[in-house]
């Protein structure tokens, strides 16, 4: 009983508050990757020239990562053309590719799909 | 050619002459100038086109600063070359120290050159996998066992500073 006289207290309310308020204006507006907060991606492309041993230690030196993780990256870059090493802010990202340019690897910074 | 770490350098004994005249030219292979390819390699763009800040940006900050890391590698890659020019007899084998406090710029010089080589010449990936080709045949031939010979120092050197477990 109490049940269902709050249920229609609440339509009573929903009603009366509908009935005095007016029709919003939606402003639209178009956010970008940014606005949104969304990662931007450092990747690396595959190059036939640099040496397998030498992207490891470059992502090794760069990311501080690990040899295992260095050569996981390294493997997709060899295997697949790219990989995706780290991912975050746009700045931090571009200060990345410029260390990864710094050891001629060819490096870009993208914005998240 | 022997390759060995002697304290704080890296030795490089009886080298040949033809070994040490592809040394000599490390300097000299990584202009740029007169090669969109190779200038196009070595300071490749950092996004994609569209991406027209990011780029406008790097070209007029980061590149320069890029440039002139490059040629101050190049630069103590060619001073620790200078001892390849004090041989007594112009047919003999000589030798280069390398300190190790100079690996780095090593590492960077011959990556330049390989990269700057293989942009110029147009190399494929099938080409520098044949790692049997003989330098005799032709200048690209050369060139290409120039790319191989560098890669090969590169390694050596990542051995000494970068041990593998």
């Amino acid at each position: 009983m109490s049940r269902l006289g709050h249920e229609e207290g609440c339509v009573r309310a929903t009603f009366m508050i509908a009935a005095t308020l007016q029709t919003p204006e939606l402003e639209q507006a178009e956010a970008t990757a940014e606005d949104l907060g969304l990662p931007w991606n450092v990747v690396v492309h595959n190059d036939p020239v640099n040496l397998m041993s030498y992207v490891t230690m470059v992502f090794q030196r760069v990311f501080g990562y690990p040899r295992e993780k260095a050569e996981k990256h390294m493997l997709e870059v060899h295997q697949l053309g790219r990989s995706i090493v780290w991912s975050g802010m746009r700045e931090r990202g571009e200060l990345y590719v410029q260390q990864l340019h710094q050891y001629l690897l060819l490096a870009t910074v993208e914005r998240t799909a | 050619m022997e390759i060995c770490r002697k304290g704080e350098t890296l030795e490089m004994r009886e080298l040949d002459p033809f070994l040490a005249e592809l040394l000599r030219q490390i300097p000299e292979a990584v202009q740029t100038k007169d090669s969109p390819a190779v200038e196009e390699r070595l300071f490749s763009p950092p996004a994609v086109p569209e991406e027209d800040e990011i780029c406008a940006e790097w070209k007029l900050y980061v590149e320069p600063e890029l440039r002139r890391l490059f040629q101050t590698a190049t630069e103590t890659v060619r001073e620790d070359l200078a001892q390849l020019l004090c041989t007594a007899k112009p047919f003999a084998n000589c030798s280069l120290s390398i300190p190790l406090a100079h690996a780095d710029a090593w590492l960077s010089g011959l990556n330049q050159a390989r990269l700057a080589i293989t942009a110029s010449n147009g190399f494929t990936q099938d080409e520098l996998s044949d790692q049997y080709r003989s330098p005799l045949g032709s200048r690209r031939d050369l060139s290409l066992f120039q790319v191989n010979f560098y890669g090969f120092l590169q390694e050596m050197i990542l051995r000494e500073i970068d041990p593998p477990n």
